[in-house]
């Protein structure tokens, strides 16, 4: 099949950008969306052009390095990742426009290339529990019962690309943060940090100029892993719970 | 956010459900309206229940209104740039909460200055709302920006009392069903509630 | 290109005690670093991986400062994060018979008897301490209704000892590692670089000293120096170009190292997975891996004719070859990755391969269906088979899989001794980086094993030893060395930007990769191997004259990252057809066809061939020395597999 792209290019974080547009032919069915950016970007080089950077890795949808902007959709019309979205789920002839996830939190590094290390930093504010190497003890210690052991697991899937963020229209993470919250605060294992990690990880996703929530729901929508939306109440109660403890702890 | 409107929320049930007594006729409408102002009797002295309320409810809006400034101006601010191919997101309940919020912000001041201070009231007779409200709605704009302000009072409260289930942390996945068939619910029979008095005006079922 | 044959090598790390006491006898006698000198120690870091990963993070804990890089955006998105079945421990919380001692065992005769049983025995020891690391963690293994941790039995061992996160192991391992790194990055221990690429390592007198590394983004070339250097950049398996490797994997990293001295062992160690989605057209960028445990419901035939282009529906039971189930009657659809891809592998070259290009078998779980019924097939395997038709657009509950062999693990890797050192003093190489511990072939749901097990327990024990025994004095930075290492990688990417020839990185790797496969894949023989050693440095020269990488290197240039990782590929490919040519015997994943039994099967030679291959490197395109490390067996007494 043939297709006209429209990708959204800019040189640096510096740099204005804007939506050029391209034909790529003899396009299979078979192909993911990135490796018919594979086609167009050899044959930009070979044409002496700069090739369309973007992120991607393992290809198999569970790094959450690839994720771009597809007719106006995170990830493209199917709930999954970019690198396995395929081409079938597009016709002969089709306009696809290409954009870079838009956030202020993730600025643009170059074309569909964002900075998102202010997840990482989110992360570093407290989705950890604290055990040096060595230190933990045996692993039946404790019994996790398994419906808690299942909610963390439907939590902890996701895989970081940040398409809720994309999505949102305030650019909120709060998805993103509630599942890493979630996931850890079930745990018997991350009781002693439970107020601590929710308070430092909300305030660190405000520093990093993420918007608030305004419960759209896009985000859920968005992510390929299906975390979903009641994540956000439940990381909600968190903090409320938090935010008591912490103030019958500075009472007491 | 959530706060604040939950307390409005609980007001607009009562007002409501104040407001159907319209169909027993001026004297009780008129009586019951006497009665409000007579809540917490002896101990307070007439009217000042209602001022205590009134002053509460002026501060949540005024917090509502604040807090939704802030929080659109973080929201905006968040995200910069907006995608070059646009495409409908969300329900319209959720994409119209700012501007609905706004036109419910303008028709409570008009709201105020209609049946509280009655400065801008047709009529304006003291201690007499049947008759106010009546002479209001024999107005054909009056019953457009009712109408409009009721509609748009729908949608926010639709979207407006899942979100602040959700904010306060009362959405599971089990309850999150249940908590949407509410929010219509409870948006689908306030704003009928509400429509019915300017509906039973303009038909002469009130009169 | 030839080989000389140099002094043997052995490692002299491991105490001369008995096997089970070594570990402990070690760690005893290794130095110690005062806690509060630690501080004044930087260690280098590569990848952020399992391996990786949990090494910064347990340094950065004992104290020690800590300066790590990735060139992915995040430490989370490293390549362990796809691995899927589980991780093995010698818990036996099955009471089924499990130990340190058999895990131990299991692993040297999986590995077909070419790996170190020092270390093999030390990584069944440390295996039920990673258990109990990453549970602590918050690592949402996969329990039972009682609370307790569940279990597998995997890859064809006869215990059930894999512990498993669903389909997502190594993401949930990963993670684990990535919080533990996270704490201490914000703690200030560990200070992080993203999207930068190590380009070589910095050697002053005779020691690792540092590396070179390039910024991703703004193509800075910058010098960082340590007092030791970890490599945990992962296996080399993109070579190939067609792998189950992420796109960004890459060898340069151990490749710039075994360049400045690091002998690299066994490269032709490679591992070639059976259960993988076949390729559907020339445009395919990677491979993606399915899980094994299919196997376990699934059969595997292909047409008994040649060419039969039938709808596999319409094809009836009598004409059809269940041809491991013929070959192999007791093991069936269950025998080892090595045989499973050799198999399918020979019916294509039979022509009797199905799919696109007849590069397939079928893996039909139509008598599991009839057996269990659809629901309990997809209560098992729900998620594998929509991650297939998501894939192929084909719905696997009525009509077979179709699935062929793919590159999935490398063995091989920089020559370490019993404390993980590589014959470079200072420089460490951990995970899949290293060659230690699966000898010719990785048993399934130990490559997170040993990757956790060198990072969080290995490596923080024995590099205390190498860090005490001091001095080392801060190197200035116009330090010859330095000055020199920074030139070499400024030239070579200049000389990159500046060929700009017709063919694009790509294409020479795709072509790279075809070889390798056809030559010295699933299986190797004399005539093949020569052949691609004639060609590589032929490609390689090509390389330099035609290759074209648009941009400059001041900016995020995809391009010249990619063209410069292809370029040590095409290094390091003569280097493992040379090893696969050099070892005439088949051992685990390298089947020599001169070297098999009259049906068929890998025969060993452990007369001649008993021992680990260390290459020295020489010089590009020079004759590399060979060191033997000579393996002794004086607990897992080596015998011939037998799967029939």
């Amino acid at each position: 099949m043939n297709l006209t792209l429209r990708i959204w290019r800019q040189q640096s974080s510096e740099e204005e950008g804007a939506m050029v547009t391209y034909r790529v032919e003899d396009i299979s069915p078979d192909m993911s969306f990135l490796e018919m950016l594979d086609v167009l970007n050899e044959e930009l080089i070979l044409a002496g052009d700069e090739p369309v950077a973007f992120d991607h890795d393992c290809r198999e949808g569970i790094c959450g390095a690839c994720g771009m902007v597809i007719n106006g959709q995170a990830h493209g019309p199917e709930r999954t990742t970019t690198c396995q979205l395929h081409m079938r789920h597009f016709k002969d002839g089709d306009t696809v426009d290409v954009e870079p996830w838009r956030a202020a939190a993730f600025p643009v590094v170059k074309d569909l290339v964002v900075d998102r290390t202010a997840f990482d930093r989110v992360i570093q504010a407290g989705g950890y529990i604290s055990v040096p190497t060595g230190s933990a003890p045996e692993a039946h210690a404790t019994a996790v019962p398994k419906e808690a052991a299942d909610f963390a697991f439907e939590h902890a899937e996701c895989i970081g690309c940040g398409a809720c963020v994309a999505a949102c229209p305030n650019g909120s993470a709060m998805l993103f943060t509630s599942a890493k919250v979630n996931h850890l605060n079930v745990l018997p294992q991350g009781q002693p940090e439970r107020e601590t990690r929710v308070l430092d990880m909300v305030a660190a996703m405000d520093d990093q100029g993420f918007g608030g929530c305004t419960n759209t729901g896009e985000c859920a929508t968005a992510c390929p892993k299906g975390i979903p939306l009641p994540s956000i109440a439940a990381m909600n109660r968190e903090y409320l719970r938090a935010l008591r403890k912490e103030k019958s702890r500075s009472k007491g | 956010m959530a706060g604040t409107g939950v307390i409005m929320l609980l007001f607009l049930v009562a007002h409501m459900l104040g407001n159907l007594k319209i169909f027993f006729g001026a004297e009780e409408f008129n009586g019951y309206a006497a009665w409000l102002r007579t809540i917490g009797e002896p101990a307070l002295h007439n009217s000042w229940y209602l001022y205590i309320q009134r002053t509460g409810l002026v501060v949540a809006v005024v917090l509502h209104g604040v807090a939704a400034y802030q929080l659109s101006k973080r929201d905006i601010r968040a995200r910069p740039a907006k995608y070059e191919h646009k495409r409908q997101r969300a329900s319209y309940a959720t994409r119209t909460m700012r501007w609905g919020g706004v036109i419910l912000g303008l028709y409570i001041v008009w709201h105020i200055l209609d049946l509280t201070t009655l400065t801008v009231n047709p009529l304006g007779k003291e201690h007499h709302p049947y008759e106010n409200i009546v002479a209001d709605f024999r107005i054909w704009w009056v019953n457009v920006v009712y109408i409009v302000a009721m509609l748009a009072l729908g949608l926010h409260i639709r979207h407006g009392f899942w979100s602040a289930a959700q904010t306060l942390g009362a959405v599971n996945k089990r309850r999150d069903r249940a908590l949407k068939i509410t929010a219509n619910v409870l948006a689908a029979s306030l704003t009928a509630g509400f429509l019915v008095v300017p509906v039973a005006v303009m038909t002469g079922l009130v009169d | 290109m030839d080989y000389r044959l140099g002094e043997p090598i052995a490692d002299t790390k491991a105490p001369d005690v008995p096997i089970a006491e070594r570990w402990d006898r070690r760690r005893f006698e290794a130095k110690l670093v005062n806690p509060a000198n630690r501080r004044k120690h930087t260690v280098i870091v590569v990848g952020t991986g399992l391996a990786g990963g949990a090494a910064g993070a347990t340094l950065a804990e004992q104290g020690y400062h800590v300066v790590q890089f990735c060139y992915q955006d995040s430490p989370r998105r490293a390549h362990s994060i796809a691995a899927q079945g589980g991780i093995n421990a010698a818990k036996n919380y099955r009471n089924d018979g499990d130990s340190v001692h058999r895990l131990f065992y299991d692993t040297v005769k999986g590995g077909d008897f070419r790996a170190r049983e020092s270390n093999v025995h030390r990584l069944a020891e440390v295996s039920v301490q990673i258990i109990d690391q990453c549970v602590a963690q918050g690592v949402p293994f996969a329990r039972e209704y009682g609370g307790l941790l569940d279990t597998r039995s995997f890859g064809g061992v006869q215990v059930s000892r894999t512990f498993y996160a669903r389909g997502q192991t190594g993401q949930q391992l990963l993670l684990g590692a990535y919080q533990a790194l996270s704490r201490q990055i914000d703690a200030g221990n560990v200070e992080l670089h993203a999207r930068t690429e190590m380009l070589d390592l910095i050697v002053v007198d005779g020691k690792a000293r540092g590396i070179v590394a390039r910024d991703l983004v703004t193509g800075e070339v910058s010098v960082h120096m340590g007092d030791a250097v970890v490599l945990a950049s992962g296996g080399y398996g993109n070579v190939f170009y067609l792998s189950t490797n992420a796109k960004g994997s890459n060898a340069t990293a151990i490749w710039r190292a075994h360049r400045r001295g690091a002998y690299f062992a066994n490269p032709c160690f490679t591992q070639i997975h059976p259960t993988c989605i076949p390729r559907s057209g020339d445009h395919q960028s990677k491979l993606t891996l399915m899980s094994e445990s299919l196997r376990n419901d699934g059969r595997i035939w292909v047409p008994k004719a040649k060419g039969d282009t039938r709808p596999p529906n319409e094809i009836p039971e009598d004409e059809r070859d269940y041809y491991l189930e013929r070959i192999y009657p007791s093991f069936g659809n269950l025998v080892p990755r090595d045989i499973a891809s050799r198999a399918a592998k020979n019916v294509c070259d039979e022509g009797r391969g199905v799919g696109p290009g007849g590069q397939g078998v079928y893996l039909d779980f139509a008598d599991a269906i009839a057996r269990m019924g659809r629901a309990k097939v997809e209560e098992k395997y729900g998620n594998l088979f929509e991650m297939y038709e998501r894939i192929t657009a084909e719905d696997p509950y009525t009509r077979p899989m179709r699935i062929y062999p793919a590159v999935h693990y490398t063995m091989g890797g920089l020559w370490v001794d019993y404390d993980l050192q590589t014959t470079v003093p200072g420089l460490f190489a951990i995970g899949e980086a290293n060659f230690s511990d699966h000898g010719a072939n990785r048993l399934g749901a130990s490559a997170l094993m040993q990757g956790l097990g060198d990072g969080y327990f290995v490596l923080p024990a024995t590099i205390n030893d190498y860090l005490a025994r001091g001095p080392h004095d801060t190197v200035a930075p116009d330090h010859p060395a330095v000055a020199e290492a920074v030139a070499e990688v400024e030239d070579r990417l200049n000389l990159l930007l500046a060929v700009d020839g017709d063919r694009t990185p790509d294409s020479f790797h795709r072509e790279l990769g075809e070889l390798l496969w056809d030559e010295c894949g699933m299986a190797r023989t004399e005539a093949g191997l020569r052949k691609a050693l004639e060609r590589i440095p032929a490609l390689r020269e090509e390389f330099w004259r035609r290759v074209k990488v648009p941009g400059s290197g001041v900016e995020l240039n995809q391009s010249l990252e990619k063209a410069n990782r292809v370029a040590d590929f095409l290094e390091l490919a003569e280097l493992m057809c040379l090893d696969a040519l050099h070892r005439a015997e088949s051992c685990g994943g390298h089947f020599r066809e001169e070297s098999q039994t009259p049906d068929g099967e890998a025969m060993r030679d452990d007369e001649n061939f008993s021992y680990a291959a260390a290459w020295e490197f020489t010089g590009s395109g020079e004759d590399p020395v060979l060191h033997k490390e000579a393996l002794d067996f004086e607990y897992v007494h080596p015998t011939q597999r037998s799967y029939a």
